[in-house]
């Protein structure tokens, strides 16, 4: 009975080509690695990439607010989503110069961010994180603070006083 | 007839996988004797990472990622859902000991000098895991969407905004946007939920394969030294002559404590349970506190007594140098002493780092230098006379946010020195002018108090050692008036 034995079906590779081939198998996933890498990276980095206007809020009627008071307006972020609920709510503190101006300071502390209070009695902000404190002009009164708060632009449009809602004040 | 398929299909089994084979002698492989209870930490923070894993991938079933919605469910979970309170704080607890358990397993093998040659490669994946830990550990709290949430990432974003050239962009790759809303907690559900995870899971197999791959150290001894060139074939004849099993001969220990940590996360969870809900997560609710979880307390507190200016420096850098650091102990110290009582810089480093955190932890859950929002005004016996200049400086020691700040017989904030017998430190005149000047932490009320109110304020001040000392009572003596 005839033994079949196996014949090798072909070469094997030389040192170059293997070379060469171990190479392209590199190229080939990196070529593949860089399709779906990029849009995954462009579609996560998307919301930096992507232009967000700054959007006029009306905050209330000019007549409203007194001379020489400061209060609490609230009013929606630029870029809110659907599906965003109270999270796209923001607020600023707006004063009413003696002038008859308007000023609309942050309502983040210039330290780390934390949410400061308008102590209407003492004419001062008042930080609760770190104990900053910021005059009714919104200059640093004491505390960590290395600068004023922030403030945003202003403007009176047919009676109603308007904010520039624009991004989260970082430096 | 049973038990011979029963053996016939394992036997098939083992004969296609080898699985069994593999798994039986990675825990029957032979460590060094004596270990101690001393090198169960790290088996223990596998399970708390396990638990956090097994109640993680329960929590999301009923999660919400919408930063519309998330808070309603939080409050389904926590009041309604079956077992959901219990869940949640499992969940909280088995990350509190993960991160407590990281940092107790990473001083053991630091003190013991178990990173030496050849294990500087697992001390490195064990320093990336910690603050992975410490990163898993943030973005969830994070998840808990309520008003402190909302803030701390606010607070996280301007810390990231400090970072020199790149800052903006960080700050607004962690809110999703130029401002908080809709991206921000999806994004931090999939960092929470997938990629940090995966990374741990990562770094978990190539820290136990390299347990595996280089053997468990043995318990130091004063005197003997690591030396590259002969520690390996010392190690192999340690184990030869006087190896054990793992299995179960260490392994009892793990398993002991890693019970332990389970009935001890499950007990917290039951009695003390999970961090209560704030605030709905509207960023225009001010009247807030935001604060981190325990674990990261301390470093609230670092941030709180910097010099000023120094915070940009140190937010950064800080950590940066931290990181640099303890990726480099194992190439700056890999061989000589492992024994702790041969290496007293290695045991003061950690004394001074572990008190140093503890010491800022208790500041930071005192947190001396937040204003007291909630003072009440001092009461009539408090004040303890109806003179009109003291009884006027008294409501304005209120009104002007004195008492935030200042404490008068136990009642008041701390940011400032306690004002109860200031007059016996200053005179009438130098008391007048802090108040006017201000310096330091205190504002200057030159232009917030009228001539008269700053006399009232002045005489309410000095009347505190005038009175009676009766009248000028303690904080216990307040504390009985109320």
């Amino acid at each position: 009975m005839a033994t079949e034995t196996r014949e090798p079906c072909c070469e094997a590779l030389s040192p170059e080509r293997r070379r060469f081939m171990g190479r392209l198998c590199i190229a080939l996933s990196a070529v593949a690695a860089a399709i779906v890498g990029i849009p995954v990276v462009g579609f996560i980095l998307g919301p930096l990439i992507a232009p967000e206007k700054d959007i006029w809020r009306a905050v209330g009627a000019a007549d409203s607010f007194k001379p020489g008071q400061t209060v609490n307006v609230k009013f929606v972020d630029p870029s809110p989503m659907a599906w965003a609920g109270v999270s796209a709510m923001t607020a600023a503190w707006l004063r009413r110069l003696d002038s008859g101006g308007f000023v609309a300071f942050a309502v983040n502390c210039a330290h780390l961010g934390c949410p400061v209070r308008w102590l209407a009695k003492a004419n001062l902000f008042m930080c609760p994180c770190h104990g900053g404190v910021y005059y009714a002009d919104g200059s640093v009164a004491a505390g960590p603070p290395p600068r004023g708060l922030f403030k945003y632009p202003v403007r009176v449009r047919d009676g109603q006083v308007e904010i520039l809602a624009s991004a989260v004040p970082i430096e | 007839m049973i038990k011979r398929i029963f053996r016939q299909a394992v036997d098939a089994f083992e004969e296609r996988t080898g699985l069994i084979k593999f798994f039986g002698d990675v825990m029957k492989h032979p460590v060094p004797p004596n270990t101690g209870w001393w090198y169960v930490f790290g088996s223990a923070v596998l399970v708390a990472f396990m638990m956090q894993v097994v109640t993680g991938i329960a929590l999301a079933t009923r999660y919400v990622a919408s930063s519309g919605s998330a808070y309603q469910v939080l409050e389904f979970i926590t009041y309604k859902a079956v077992l959901g309170n219990f869940l949640r704080g499992m969940h909280f607890f088995g990350a509190s000991a993960m991160i407590l358990l990281v940092g107790i397993h990473m001083i053991q093998v630091f003190l013991m000098g178990c990173y030496k040659y050849p294990r500087e490669f697992n001390w490195v994946s064990g320093v990336m895991l910690l603050f992975i830990t410490i990163a898993m550990g943030f973005s969830g709290q994070l998840l808990r969407w309520d008003q402190t949430a909302v803030w701390a990432t606010v607070l996280a974003a301007e810390m990231l905004g400090r970072t020199p050239f790149i800052g903006k962009f960080l700050a607004r790759f962690l809110l999703g946007g130029k401002t908080l809303g809709g991206a921000t907690l999806s994004r931090f559900f999939a960092f929470h939920v997938f990629f940090l995870p995966a990374m741990i899971f990562a770094l978990v197999a190539l820290h136990l394969y390299l347990v595996i791959h280089d053997g468990i150290s043995a318990p130091p001894v004063p005197g003997e030294k690591v030396n590259p060139k002969t520690y390996r074939a010392e190690y192999e004849k340690l184990l030869e002559e006087r190896g054990v099993p793992f299995w179960p001969d260490a392994a009892w220990r793990d398993v002991v404590v890693a019970v332990g940590v389970v009935i001890t996360i499950a007990a917290l969870a039951f009695f003390v349970g999970p961090p209560e809900l704030g605030k709905p997560p509207n960023p225009s609710l001010l009247a807030n506190d935001p604060s981190p979880d325990w674990y990261m307390l301390w470093y609230y507190a670092v941030l709180a007594l910097l010099p000023r200016g120094m915070e940009s420096v140190f937010m950064i850098a800080a950590p940066m140098a931290a990181i640099v650091f303890l990726l480099l102990v194992p190439v700056l110290w890999n061989k000589g002493e492992r024994h702790p009582a041969r290496r007293p810089w290695a045991v003061a480093a950690v004394l001074m780092i572990v008190l140093s955190i503890i010491g800022f932890w208790i500041e930071g859950s005192i947190a001396p230098w937040s204003p007291k929002f909630d003072a009440q005004p001092l009461t009539a016996a408090l004040v303890g006379t109806t003179s009109p200049p003291i009884v006027t400086g008294a409501q304005l020691f209120h009104d002007k946010g004195c008492e935030f700040c200042h404490t008068i017989d136990g009642q008041g904030g701390m940011r400032g020195p306690d004002l109860t017998l200031v007059a016996h430190r200053l005179s009438v005149n130098d008391i007048r002018i802090k108040i006017a000047n201000g310096g330091g932490n205190m504002p200057s009320f030159a232009g917030i108090l009228s001539h008269d109110e700053l006399d009232n304020l002045v005489a309410f001040l000095e009347s505190r050692v005038t009175l009676p000392p009766a009248q000028t009572s303690s904080a216990a003596g307040y504390s009985n008036q109320q």
